[in-house]
């Protein structure tokens, strides 16, 4: 590696090197926030994202492999991360337990349970075997982009920002516009931002808030299932043991840091990832003035930062006024 | 966590329910067991030899429980103080650093019972430095602590490793650790405890670290239920809004709280680092933080219910251990599977079986109440 | 078709309880159609109870409920829509950070996609608001309109969705004088749409104001039904109670000495920054009550809370005893009652007592820094139960268990513990909020009792209340507060009309002191 520290030019050669890559990882916190959103709008605080995208990730995976095909990873990846959804909505809403206990219990559940049924069923350690390209995700060229790539700045937007990404990279992208006209502009959408609010003013209408709150996580497993399938079948070629690695906790630092809108939401998840692309290239780079930066700096960089934004320095966020507050009917 | 009505005997509400709770987390364990094609029966008859069976076993099964009864004391001081405390892990691994330190400064020229007083304040100074900035986030800015220690959890990982490989690492040594500590440097085994009641220590690491988790206990007790600071912490967990109104100072009660708890997470490193494996070592808490939150839940914070629930979780590590020894299906991610059904079932369903006991309990109560309309 | 002579709503054998409580016994009551019938009842009295089945929000465990005439099941809320019935929910049932229309659009929607529906609630929402003068901006955000509007969307809410019989539970609890009115006349444009408005309060003013018919409630029973031009207070309020009420506190005049607390200038904004005390000054002396009367939400939770140390003053001095109390800044309760000063909160639930704690604890709460109940840093435990049997004794409080969680008190005897703990500290100024809220009329007799005790001791207290009889019961003096202003000062003898004017923030007769 180069001893002089990168000048503006090579930063720049990075930046524009990083964005493909940026958009690649924003994906799994993408599907997470949102689907912290979807939770948090209706009232319940979800800390089992993390849980649910390792759960996901290793369904996908495991089925994936005994399959052959991605998409029937992807179901039941999602099966799995709604029932695990079901089970939050089971101890939080029905038995009005504690929320964030609930979310850590399934968050540990997981984490053991993909490990101990991937030790048992793959026999080679806590992980399912690699792919073939077949039964992952893979990239998919849009039409004209070879054509294109030497296009000055168009090109490089069309060739390599935007084609050549894998299915649910796309989908990821499509879900915050889908997830934007469901909360602003449907029945369902109004119902679910009523109820983080004031329940009771739910209630009182005619509208169940216990079937409400359930449609809301049963949203959540969805995007989760998305989420952790992404990670072990398209980003990877197989799961590894707790390879979420606190992307669903940063998903929801990003959520409160977009204040529970789909749009920042979107832009917060690509600020992290952004950096996590840039670190990956600036690790071993000289920078200026600080010379070389220890690689454990840039991996806890996605960390720090979550810290940051919930200090609240960048802004005060306001959440849903009946978030944590699990509802019963007033004496 | 929501309390339903109905009327149970304490006897009902401290024993039967977290009895009931267990039982029902194993059950489901047991299903998994089956599910991937083994006999529950076996597995845990393997676990509790291997845990109670022999003197090492039981041995083993003491040292685990130590670190558990430190992280569940200091799960327990923050949940009094409403606070939910994640980063017990990463308190424990940087604690490792202050008794590291010490151990390193003092083991070659003072015997273990002076190196050890100063250890522990290390391993305390540590732990709760590393609990500081979540606190004072939660008390000013109103960050959620739980994610901030979960990311705290995270950054110690990092951190550590950095300093082992690179600052703590022995010259032209491999491996990222210190060196080995010198005698004065570690504990001494509690061979001779076990001895009384005819058993062998065998290689197990049970040592003094022990008996500073039981003092560790009375004085958390004494702490909670018997000392001013103890009566602000608790009416500070239930209602902040009452706090203040009594004068209690919120951010004050918070700090306080979040450091003792930090503070006896560290002390989980005295046991492992100083107790046993005599260097400090990368990720050598190894998931005992998270168990301590299980624990705390178990126990319902209070420190008697601690060490029952802390002597169960390490009858299942070390039962663990054997099991996977033995049935190599079963790893000891399995542990982590039960853990997390204990903090469900013991957390967030606690009440689950409420309404079946309150009609068990007052079927058979004395029928004293005229009957309703 | 239901008859024309059919009630709009009948009651028969009502009957709920809930455990050990017998919140409802056997309920008859029947609405004409077309009429105002009010319920009256003291707290506890069974009325929110009886509504909530009438709402669907629980069931009875016997008896039935006939609409029209015909007998209908109303298992929950969407039954009790479907069977013409919309209630007016005392605290509103809105969501704050929506618009009107989406408040009133809420569970009938018109279709799973919002644009749908939207302009046909519109055009609904538009001639609904014409023929009962309910004007309100459709697309203004609920939590920017003041109480008065705020109700109104409740209004509209239940008239969009096809209600014929109008519930409203102790609508005037938020409102002024002047608001209460213009709501009365709402209700008359409802009736006259032969709409059936049954008013649920504990005001025996409005009852006679507007009401055709009034049913009391007592214990759980529906005690009488009167038509409204053929009863009085006095009787409605015996019927009420069961007993001759006392509507005042017998008092010796007061004589006050030195001014003991001292107000100047205080401005105290809220969490938003919104300026709720507006350069409020004012004196208290010892051996005198002040009375702070005042609609809710004008400020005077704000300014007890800033007095108390518990929230911090945008300006202004305060006075204790001459000495300033650095209200902008360094206040704070412990160093308060260091300085003499108690404070019984408004909200005992939630500030003043810590329902799970014992009564023990609950009694030294806030002085449980007391050298008296220490043993080094340690609490003695005797010395603490002692003086929690102590109090117990002297204030009746049952049942007489310091052991117990004070969640198992009765509201009355929970207030009892609270009023106990900062009375028998010897304070030189007591701040007193709400003390009679939920409490049972023989224990509001009991507490007003120590209040005047303290006063005729040589202490200063400040009352605030919402009811205008305990501040006209109790008070030396009162102050009136609108908006955040003191609009006036009168004496307590002055009449309703006079302080109601006041409090609606209309023609101060006297200038703020």
């Amino acid at each position: 590696m180069r001893e002089a520290p990168v000048d503006l030019v090579q930063f720049l050669g990075l930046v524009a090197d990083a964005v493909p890559s940026a958009i690649r990882l924003t994906v799994p916190l993408l599907f997470a926030a949102l689907a912290g959103l979807f939770s948090e709008r209706s009232g319940i605080f979800d800390i089992g994202l993390e849980g649910k995208i390792l759960a996901s990730a290793f369904a996908a995976a495991a089925i994936a492999h005994v399959s052959g095909s991605p998409w029937a990873g992807l179901a039941v990846g999602i099966v799995v991360s709604v029932t695990l959804a079901l089970v939050h909505g089971f101890a939080s809403i029905t038995h009005r337990g504690n929320q964030i206990v609930s979310g850590v219990a399934i968050n540990f559940i997981a984490s053991g349970l993909t490990a101990t049924l991937a030790i048992a069923w793959f026999q080679r350690g806590p992980q399912t075997p690699q792919l073939p390209a077949a039964a992952r995700f893979g990239a998919i060229h849009l039409p004209g982009a070879e054509a294109l790539r030497d296009v000055p700045v168009a090109g490089w937007l069309y060739a390599d920002v935007l084609s050549g990404h894998n299915a649910l990279t796309y989908l990821a992208f499509l879900a915050v516009p889908a997830t934007w006209w469901i909360v602003y502009r449907t029945r369902f959408g109004l119902r679910l931002r009523a109820v983080g609010e004031n329940p009771a003013a739910v209630d009182t209408a005619g509208i169940s808030v216990t079937w409400l709150r359930y449609r809301a996580l049963i949203c959540a497993g969805v995007l989760c299932g998305f989420s952790g399938a992404y990670l072990s079948i398209a980003q990877s070629s197989s799961f590894v043991k707790d390879m979420s690695a606190g992307k669903g906790y940063i998903a929801l630092a990003a959520l409160i840091f977009a204040k529970w809108k789909p749009v920042p939401v979107m832009a917060a998840c690509l600020l992290f990832g952004f950096l996590d692309a840039m670190a990956i290239r600036l690790q071993g780079t000289p920078l200026p003035l600080v010379g070389r930066v220890p690689v454990q700096v840039f991996q806890a960089l996605p960390y720090i930062l979550t810290v940051v934004l919930l200090a609240g320095f960048i802004g005060k966020a306001i959440p849903p006024k009946a978030g944590g507050v699990p509802y019963t009917k007033e004496r | 966590m929501s309390a339903p009505a109905g009327r149970l005997p304490p006897f009902a509400d401290y024993v039967v329910m977290p009895l009931l709770n267990l039982v029902v987390a194993f059950l489901i364990s047991g299903l998994v067991v089956l599910f991937i094609g083994e006999s529950p029966w076996e597995a845990m008859t393997t676990m509790l030899d291997g845990a109670l069976g022999r003197g090492e076993g039981i041995g083993y099964t003491l040292y685990y429980a130590t670190n558990f009864i430190f992280t569940g004391l200091s799960v327990a001081v923050a949940f009094h103080c409403g606070l939910f405390n994640i980063g017990s892990e990463g308190q424990a691994y940087v604690g490792g650093l202050g008794v590291a330190l010490v151990a390193l400064a003092l083991g070659d020229v003072a015997p273990w019972y002076l190196t050890a007083p100063v250890a522990i304040l290390g391993a305390a100074t540590f732990g709760a430095a590393w609990a500081a900035i979540p606190a004072w986030l939660q008390a000013k800015r109103g960050s959620h602590v739980v994610i901030t220690t979960i990311m705290f959890n995270f950054i110690a990982s990092a951190l550590m490793v950095y300093l082992l490989a690179n600052v703590l690492r022995p010259a032209g040594r491999m491996s990222p650790e210190t060196r080995t500590f010198a005698e004065g440097g570690t504990l001494p085994k509690l061979g001779w405890l076990l001895d009384w009641f005819g058993l062998s220590i065998g290689a197990a690491p049970f040592n003094v670290s022990f008996l500073f988790a039981i003092a560790a206990c009375v004085a958390v007790w004494a702490l909670i239920w018997r000392t001013r600071l103890g009566y602000e912490i608790r009416a500070t967990g239930i209602s902040p809004t009452a706090a203040v109104y009594a004068g209690i100072p919120y951010v004050k009660l918070v700090m306080i709280a979040m450091l003792i708890s930090g503070a006896l997470a560290g002390m989980t490193a005295l046991n492992i680092v100083m107790g046993n494996a005599n260097r400090l070592q990368v990720e050598f808490v190894g998931g005992a933080g998270f168990v301590g939150i299980a624990v705390s839940l178990m126990g319902r914070s209070h420190p008697v219910g601690i060490v029952l629930a802390a002597l169960l979780f390490g009858v299942l590590y070390q039962g663990g251990a054997e099991l996977a020894f033995w049935i190599p299906t079963i790893s000891r991610d399995m542990i982590v599977v039960i853990q997390g059904l204990v903090i469900l079932f013991a957390g967030a369903l606690e009440f689950m079986f409420r309404p079946a006991l309150v009609r068990l309990f007052t079927r058979s109560a004395r029928p004293a109440r005229p009957a309703a309309a | 078709m239901t008859s024309a002579a059919a009630p709009a709503i009948e009651l028969v054998g009502i009957d709920k309880r809930f455990g050990a409580v017998h919140a409802n016994r056997d309920i008859h009551l029947s609405v004409e159609r077309g009429s105002i019938h009010g319920i009256i009842g003291e707290n506890g009295a069974g009325k929110s109870t009886l509504m909530s089945i009438l709402y669907g929000f629980y069931q009875a465990d016997a008896g039935d409920i006939l609409i029209g005439g015909r007998k209908v099941a109303i298992v929950d809320s969407q039954a009790a829509i479907a069977a013409g019935i919309g209630m007016v929910h005392q605290h509103f049932m809105l969501v704050e950070n929506f618009t009107v229309l989406e408040n009133v659009m809420l569970g009938a929607e018109g279709g799973a996609v919002l644009a749908k529906g939207e302009a046909a609630a519109r055009a609904e929402l538009k001639r609904l608001e014409a023929d009962y003068a309910l004007e309100v901006d459709p697309d203004a955000v609920v939590e920017d309109l003041p109480v008065g509007l705020q109700q109104r969307v409740e209004i509209l809410k239940a008239l969009f969705r096809g209600a014929d019989i109008l519930i409203l539970d102790e609508p005037t609890g938020v409102l002024t004088p002047a608001e209460a009115d213009h709501l009365f006349r709402i209700l008359r444009v409802l009736k006259a749409q032969g709409k059936t408005v049954i008013l649920i309060t504990h005001k025996l003013r409005e009852i006679m104001a507007i009401t055709d018919a009034v049913s009391v409630m007592r214990r759980g029973e529906m005690v009488a039904t009167r038509r409204t031009a053929q009863t009085t207070v006095e009787e409605l309020a015996e019927l009420m109670v069961g007993r001759r009420v006392l509507l005042r506190v017998d008092k010796k005049p007061a004589v006050p000495g030195d001014v003991a607390l001292s107000v100047r200038s205080l401005v105290v904004k809220d969490g938003r920054g919104v300026t709720m005390v507006d350069d409020v000054s004012f004196d208290v002396a010892a051996g005198e009550i002040v009375g702070i009367a005042g609609v809710a939400g004008n400020g005077q939770s704000e300014l007890l809370e800033a007095l108390a140390g518990i929230r911090r003053a945008a300006s202004g001095e305060v006075f204790l005893s001459g000495e300033p109390i650095g209200v902008c800044g360094t206040a704070d309760p412990a160093m308060l009652r260091r300085r003499r000063l108690a404070h019984v909160p408004e909200d005992r639930h939630h500030m003043g007592l810590i329902l799970p704690f014992e009564e023990n604890e609950n009694a030294i709460l806030g002085y449980h820094d007391d050298p008296r109940l220490a043993r080094g840093p340690f609490l003695s435990l005797d010395a603490v139960r002692a003086d929690a049997r102590e109090k117990i004794e002297k204030y009746d409080i049952r049942p007489p268990d310091c052991r117990l969680r004070t969640a198992n008190f009765s509201g009355g005897n929970q207030q009892k513990i609270v009023v106990a703990r900062e009375i028998e500290r010897d304070p030189d100024v007591l701040l007193v909020g709400q003390p009679t809220r939920g409490v049972d009329i023989g224990a509001i007799e009991f507490i007003h009792r120590r209040i005047v005790d303290m006063r005729d001791a040589g202490k200063a207290v400040l009352l605030v209340s919402v009811e205008l009889d305990e501040i006209r019961a109790l008070s030396d003096r009162v102050l009136v507060m609108f908006a955040g202003r003191i609009v006036g000062e009168a004496s307590p003898a002055a009449s309703e009309r006079t302080l109601g004017l006041m409090m609606a923030g209309i023609a101060a007769e006297e200038t703020a002191p």
